[in-house]
């Protein structure tokens, strides 16, 4: 079996693999936590958030605090699961080599 | 992509990992510099206690008015030393974050800041009540325990170590309930002793390759 066909395409972007790592041990993480963790723009943090979104691996709680608006994120099972994979296939291919 | 890139990724998302559910920049030093102010603290405290009972020995009778005048100096010296403690103790953990390139106020901080007030608030009230209640010796062991639990329950978002050492206060503080009119001692064991040691422990571990700046 191929070991490169394990690898999720969607975690080869470096932010996009950076956020379901922050939400893998966070239960729940704000926008700008986020921005401050993986130290992005707030442009390019966002359209990565829309593409895990549609892709069903992880939620948007939309709420305010105040009058602002405070939008948080968590990770769903199918991101856990795709993220646990794409862990399990980079080790794998370490293995192989070594 | 290479092994080596593939280790960078897994290196990476392990930072990730720790950086966001962590507090990383609580400095040993800060440690340390709590021991110190505990073990002044309590060394101005045995001096007081000391001519205290030296005077009542002198007088051969217990006075009220010697006994309030007392324990008002020792509270007054205690909020002293409390707040010395923290100013301190932040300008240490700021200086580390500031080295590292990190936020001293985000999310794992404000975490640790929760965790770590919610037992220790309870014991605040807790000891006032003991004090109320004049039930003076137990207030030593009191403050051990709680805030040993205050220690073990912020240590999930932060460096491990704090955990051991709100293990260690906890035990200290049980100790000392068996060995009451004691506490001055446990106190500046478990206040100044233990913080000096763990703090050295973890300024080794974590900062002692860091270089200087500023």
């Amino acid at each position: 079996m191929n070991p490169i066909g394990n690898l999720n395409k969607l975690f080869d972007s470096r932010i996009r693999l950076g956020v379901m790592s922050v939400l893998m041990v966070n239960e729940e993480v704000s926008f700008n936590d986020l921005k401050q963790v993986l130290e992005v723009t707030d442009g390019n943090l966002a359209s990565h958030l829309t593409t895990l979104e549609e892709n069903g691996y992880l939620k948007v709680h939309k709420g305010f605090i105040g009058r602002k608006t405070n939008t948080t994120y968590s990770i769903t099972k199918a991101g856990e699961k795709a993220f646990k994979g794409h862990l399990a296939a980079l080790e794998n291919m370490i293995r192989s080599i070594e | 992509m290479n092994e080596q890139q593939h280790l960078e990724t897994l290196s990476d998302i392990k930072r990730i990992m720790e950086r966001s559910s962590r507090f990383i920049s609580l400095s040993g030093l800060s440690g340390v510099w709590a021991g110190i102010c505990g073990l002044a603290g309590a060394t101005v405290a045995y001096l007081w206690i000391h001519s205290y009972y030296l005077a009542w020995d002198t007088r051969g009778s217990y006075y009220d008015s010697d006994y309030a005048a007392l324990r008002f100096k020792l509270i007054a010296l205690a909020v002293v030393v409390l707040a010395i403690t923290l100013a301190g103790g932040a300008y240490f953990t700021w200086r580390k974050a500031r080295r590292n390139n990190l936020p001293i106020w985000d999310a794992t901080s404000r975490k640790v800041a929760v965790n770590l007030c919610l037992p220790l608030v309870t014991g605040g009230f807790f000891i006032l009540g003991l004090m109320y209640n004049n039930h003076e010796p137990l207030i030593a062991p009191s403050c051990l325990v709680f805030y040993g639990l205050a220690l073990v329950n912020a240590s999930k978002y932060t460096l491990t170590d704090i955990r051991y050492l709100g293990i260690t206060e906890i035990i200290l503080g049980i100790l000392n309930i068996f060995f009451l009119r004691r506490g001055l001692y446990f106190w500046a064991l478990g206040f100044g002793v233990l913080h000096i040691i763990y703090g050295l422990v973890m300024w080794w571990k974590y900062e002692r390759g860091m270089k200087i700046e500023g």
